[in-house]
């Protein structure tokens, strides 16, 4: 057999991620030069930052999905955990950090430690599930996510930090405020996330989850996926790296949620819910499992669409879904891949050497 | 589920082991072993010792209970009865990956490669627990990554090129062909750094040229490493051939043990493999 027929994977990979990197940043530089020259709407910019952080949410989901192979259903929650969080922090550090971006950087930071130990926690006993069982306790998790932080109510006042659950119980000092106030959420936030914020943290998870996959953990969590008897068998620990890849995951959507959370004046809990969760895992489903380009394309296609459907207005989400198993049938077309493997210059040199 | 307390009971050696391997211990005593299945014994009363260096042979007629011996020793199964010596430590209590780290590896009957991940990738994979580098040094990038990634990647080409199957490092294991897939599987159960390697059927689907490549590719790979081998085969030719002692299973029971030469000659095995003559 020729070797030279079969895929270096290794090249493959090497390009993709290059390919990725160059796509976010060229993609990046195109709108940033589109909205300074008032090239894109009004709505187009204000869309910037949620297609962002949808991108990271993405991202983070296709490291479980794609690349750890479990399917989590409750993705959403810890993107709520992570705006929930990230946005008391900033608030709280309203005063002390006077700079905006840095308060961005840290609200983020903040957000992603608190996504981690959520993930963290649910990971303890949904990983000790597999296959439908897991997705479906996840979606259980990420559903009590959104109830707890729906009866959740946190204030600051000059005695310190007071939160209550239920009813609000805080019993503030004059001059106190309540930040979280339950099923109203949080509002009067400060709109402190931009878009080249929101292209950083891209870049950041891009980076984070290509090196990853790239190291020990990455193969482990792929062999994991491949073939579950095999790795045990081999001495890696299933349970530790699947908690790696989880909390990873999490702490990303946390910081993702975080970017969101500060796009907006207010935020509930309500909007972290189940169909946010399975909106994210079209994304990536879309996008191809494993695949980050993919995932991050159909983040910025699947978001932009309904927008551009406004026009159609009661048939919007009809046109929505039509558009959308078309494009899930187009991309597993063999012969449409085969058509589109002729056009790549790429392949086509491989072959010819 | 109440698991049987196990402990090591000293019985007197029913032992054969190769004579270069009597001075040194053995690297696997089970003593006693065995497991019910859905109120079936599939393996009774498996008593058998391997010395250090020994190629032993696991025979017997289908459903006998060999890959269950398997299962039993890489602790898929617990056993119900009976105790695993590994290198002198009990094995009772670990699972499959501490048995791995204590020494066992293994290839399964049914090839299980991480299909999706390069030839090289595979051998790295289990190069995992020798790794030391953590997630922080690997996102980084940190100097330690960089030496410990290059020393795994030439590490894996040098056992990949035992099998002269260097070539291929950056091929998707699943596209190999069969034969190629079945080496791999070898090369990454001794990228564990085993005392004990496990093939199970390892010459099956394979053509006679094939299997003769594969008997001098384990005896190879015997004298580089000087480890035991158990293997399980059907091919007889092979077992008698490779094979320092054999071991038959029937119906979950050691029926002979010995020599190549004695087995041949027992008709106990000739029986399980053929039947009994018809009396008249």
């Amino acid at each position: 057999m020729t070797m030279r027929r079969l895929i270096n994977l290794k090249r493959v990979e090497a390009r993709r991620i290059y390919l990725t990197y160059a796509v976010v940043i060229v993609a990046y530089a195109v709108c940033q030069v589109m909205s300074s020259t008032k090239f894109l709407s009004s709505s187009m910019r204000g869309m910037l930052v949620p297609i962002c952080a949808y991108m990271v949410m993405a991202v983070s989901l296709n490291l479980v999905v794609g690349v750890l192979g479990e399917l989590s259903l409750g993705h959403a929650g810890f993107m709520s955990v992570g705006a929930f969080s990230g946005v008391a922090a900033a608030i709280i550090m309203q005063k002390t950090i006077t700079y905006a971006p840095l308060r961005l950087a840290v609200a983020m930071i903040i957000a992603a430690i608190f996504a981690a130990i959520a993930g963290f926690l649910i990971g303890i006993p949904v990983l000790r599930l597999k296959g439908d069982y897991l997705a479906i306790v996840t979606l259980a998790f990420g559903e009590i996510i959104k109830s707890v932080l729906n009866n959740f109510y946190l204030g600051m006042d000059s005695g310190g930090l007071h939160f209550s659950m239920l009813t609000d119980t805080t019993r503030l000092l004059k001059g106190g405020r309540l930040i979280i106030r339950g099923p109203m959420g949080i509002s009067g936030i400060q709109k402190i996330a931009t878009f080249p914020a929101g292209f950083i943290l891209l870049m950041i998870s891009l980076m984070i989850v290509f090196n990853l996959v790239n190291s020990r953990s990455g193969r482990a969590f792929m062999a994991i996926r491949d073939d579950r008897i095999a790795a045990e068998s081999i001495g890696l620990d299933i349970t530790k790296y699947k908690m790696m890849a989880f909390v990873m995951s999490a702490a990303l959507a946390g910081a993702a949620g975080a970017l969101f959370a500060m796009n907006y004046s207010t935020i509930v809990a309500n909007k972290f819910d189940f169909n946010t969760s399975i909106l994210i895992l079209v994304f990536v489903v879309l996008g191809g499992q494993g695949n980050m380009l993919g995932s991050i394309i159909a983040a910025a296609a699947l978001t932009i669409l309904p927008e551009k459907l406004r026009q159609f207005s009661e048939y919007r989400m009809l046109l929505y879904a039509v558009i959308l198993i078309v494009t899930m049938l187009a991309t597993n077309n063999a012969e449409i891949k085969e058509f589109l493997g002729r056009l790549n210059p790429f392949r086509r040199k491989e072959e010819a050497e | 589920m109440t698991k049987a307390k196990t402990k090591y009971i000293p019985v007197p050696s029913r032992a054969i082991l190769p004579e270069r391997d009597i001075a040194r211990d053995p690297v696997l005593e089970c003593v006693n072993l065995g497991i019910t299945l859905g109120g079936i014994k599939a393996v009774d009363d498996f008593n058998l010792t391997i010395g250090r260096t020994e190629i032993a042979g696991l025979i017997g007629p289908n459903g006998a209970g060999k890959t269950t011996v398997f299962n039993l020793l890489t602790k898929v199964y617990q056993p119900t009865t009976g105790t695993i010596l590994l290198n002198g430590r009990d094995t009772h209590g670990m699972d499959t990956r501490q048995v791995n780290k204590a020494g066992i590896a293994r290839t399964f009957q049914n090839i299980r490669l991480f299909k999706n991940l390069s030839v090289a990738d595979n051998v790295k994979v289990a190069m995992n627990n020798e790794m030391r580098y953590n997630m922080l040094s690997a996102i980084l990038r940190l100097p330690n990554y960089k030496r410990e990634e290059i020393a795994a990647h030439r590490r894996a080409l040098k056992l990949l090129s035992i099998f002269d199957m260097q070539n291929m490092a950056d091929v998707p294991a699943g596209s190999l062909p069969y034969g190629a897939q079945r080496r791999l599987e070898i090369v990454r159960a001794l990228a564990t750094n085993p005392t004990l390697l496990l093939l199970d059927e390892p010459a099956a689907g394979m053509n006679p040229s094939e299997t003769a490549e594969l008997l001098d590719s384990i005896r190879k790979v015997h004298e580089m490493f000087q480890i035991a081998i158990i293997l399980i085969e059907h091919d007889m030719s092979l077992v008698m051939n490779i094979c320092d002692g054999i071991c038959v299973l029937n119906f979950g029971q050691i029926i002979a043990k010995g020599t190549p030469d004695e087995i041949q000659n027992n008709p106990a095995v000739i029986e399980a493999y053929l039947g009994r003559k018809k009396e008249g």
